[in-house]
């Protein structure tokens, strides 16, 4: 009996574990079958057109994927000095108690719903910047890439804090026994030694940036520009998730519209991809030099 | 652990069987007319009236029920062609590609004009334009104009914005503002036309913000933002929206508000039809800002 059970069990667990692996590849083959069929019936001259119209059969992407861009680096930008802010002073600084009240924080920032956050955008962020800074609308790119920084923020605080925790405490004891400041420790050992998991923190912080929708969409103004040096940062764009989106629901099943939608999901996927294939590559070393010291 | 296994199948046995079972009882309700339960989506102009006409009508027939989602034009009948829903509601005309799909899906689409409905050009209060020429609108929108100066405003830059492409009154909009009625005039909205997901939307930046210009179904249209008059040549008079200039044609950018059927109604279905005809809820039009359908006969 408690073997057969045991048995059940562990073939359960197994199924659930390469059921991912089946959903994952289930869910590829579906979106090259709905999304390849684009390469035959629009030129890839016009895929990498500069306007997107769909209903006058304008598909061209490339002001999607610079929209794309544009809010993801922008928010990276904002969200690494935080998020790792966030991480050293939880796991460097900040003693027990404050620690305690700050890392539950962090995790709840991570819990709410984009769309709320999105709803703050569009009625408080976009008008204060635009009267700040004196922009002809609040819609913009910078907008979003706030509201994102703010969703990415929790993701690579608490990774950072993570591979901070790993840096074994010996590292920091001969820092501080060579005379060290609690800053020249942090700076000069913890950071180094930590540096893989950062990485890994900011890829799947530009990861959960790229792959949002609700929130960028309802602050990003959803013009299809296309970048055009440093004032693009300050002006509308359209992202693919928000292209999708807003789209997806109105288009006939079958149309070439709604093959170019499944197109624009193939070039996320990919992305994404690539985006953890780096970071999951970057957090394979430590170990081998973990195995090093060791020997 | 050998008594929680059959539990488990026959949990699943009833979730296939409802499974099967929805879409069969489904069906019946959106071709068989017996049926009480109305499923009615599409354009976000028409969801607020559809939403009315629902609850008013539900009030005098407990029997039958009915729900109203919105999501644009475009979805509401791409909605009825896969036969998810029973009315569709449409700012605009089907298209002819529409109606071909419907028929490859084995029925005949049937038009009903439910109501009128007036396209507001807004600006924020705080700007001095009161009133423009519709070709100046349509150099607005196309980016031709990009300063509220060239059209007798302060010096601050024009900010464009409009509904996603898969609202009627886009469409509606392109067609008779942006091309000035011209089917073969190929121009569009400009690139840094803002698409905004709701009607709420562009209300709340018109609002907000004094550079921006709009446009809107009256029926959304409130009193915080101000709206333009507008002459078709700039010779004749400016008239601002309202149901007296729609009804008697001097508005120049007003349009029909359409339902569409799966094949010709029946049953509660054309009840229901049949009352939104009527005088009754006819008033309703009137009530929520837009134009009844009988006072233009």
């Amino acid at each position: 009996m408690e073997k057969r059970s045991e048995r059940i069990v562990t073939s359960t667990i197994r199924i659930a574990g390469s059921s991912s692996i089946l959903f994952l590849m289930l869910i590829f083959i579906f979106l090259l079958r709905e999304g390849l069929p684009t390469i035959g019936e629009v030129p890839l001259e016009r895929l990498a057109g500069e306007r997107w119209y769909p209903i006058e059969d304008l598909y061209g992407i490339l002001p999607l994927i610079s929209g794309s861009l544009i809010v993801t680096v922008f928010s990276i930008l904002i969200a690494l000095p935080l998020g790792v802010g966030t991480a050293i002073y939880i796991g460097e600084i900040a003693p027990q108690s404050v620690k305690e009240v700050l890392k539950p924080m962090v995790e709840i920032l991570a819990g709410i719903p984009s769309v709320v956050l999105g709803f703050i955008g569009i009625l408080v962020l976009s008008p204060f910047l635009r009267r700040a800074f004196d922009l002809a609308t609040g819609l913009t790119a910078l907008s979003g890439a706030i509201l994102l920084a703010l969703i990415s923020i929790p993701t690579i605080a608490s990774i950072t804090e993570d591979a901070l925790y790993a840096v074994p405490s010996s590292y920091r004891y001969a820092a501080y026994a060579l005379g060290a400041t609690q800053w020249q420790t942090i700076w000069g050992v913890a950071i180094p030694a930590a540096r893989r998991g950062i990485l890994t923190a900011v890829m799947l912080g530009i990861g959960r940036s790229l792959g949002e929708t609700m929130a960028v969409m309802m602050v990003t103004g959803n013009a299809p520009t296309i970048f055009s040096g440093l004032g693009s940062f300050t002006a509308p764009v359209r992202t693919m998730t928000a292209t999708i989106a807003s789209e997806m629901g109105e288009v006939a099943t079958g149309s070439i519209h709604y093959h170019v939608l499944f197109f624009i999901g193939i070039l996320l996927f990919i992305f994404s991809l690539i985006i953890n294939i780096t970071s999951s590559t970057s957090t394979e070393r430590p170990r081998e030099e973990k195995a090093q010291v060791v020997s | 652990m050998r008594r929680k296994t059959p539990g488990i199948i026959i949990l699943f046995s009833f979730i296939l069987i409802a499974g099967c079972s929805t879409p069969g009882s489904g069906k019946e309700g959106a071709t068989g007319g017996s049926a009480d339960y109305i499923e009615n989506k599409g354009s976000d102009t028409l969801v607020n009236l559809a939403l009315a006409w629902a609850e008013a009508y539900q009030g005098t027939h407990p029997e039958v029920r009915i729900s109203v989602t919105g999501g644009g034009s475009g979805t509401g009948l791409t909605a009825l062609i896969n036969g998810t829903i029973d009315i569709a509601n449409a700012s605009r005309e089907i298209k002819p590609e529409e109606i071909k799909t419907a028929q490859e899906g084995g029925f005949e689409p049937v038009e009903f004009i439910v109501a009128n409905d007036a396209i507001a050009v807004i600006v924020n209060p705080q700007n001095p334009v009161d009133q423009l020429t519709l070709e100046q609108v349509s150099g607005i929108f196309k980016g031709e104009i990009e300063n509220w100066q060239e059209v007798g405003g302060e010096d601050r830059p024009i900010v464009k914005l409009s509904r996603e492409t898969n609202s009627g009154t886009h469409v509606y909009f392109l067609e008779t503002v942006v091309r000035l009625g011209d089917s073969d005039d190929p121009s569009i909205f400009s690139p840094d036309t803002l698409l905004l997901p709701s009607s709420e939307g562009i209300i709340a930046e018109v609002q907000d913000n004094p550079n921006a210009i709009g446009y809107d179904g009256l029926g959304y249209v409130t009193e915080e933002v101000k709206k333009v008059a507008l002459s078709p040549t700039g010779e004749g008079p400016y008239i601002l929206p309202s149901s007296e200039t729609v009804i008697n044609n001097q508005y120049p950018i007003s349009r029909h508000l359409y339902m569409y059927t799966r094949g010709q109604p029946q049953g509660s279905e054309a009840e229901y039809l049949d009352w939104i005809m009527s005088a009754e809820a006819q008033s309703i039009v009137t009530e929520l800002g837009f134009v009844p359908i009988a006072s233009q006969q």
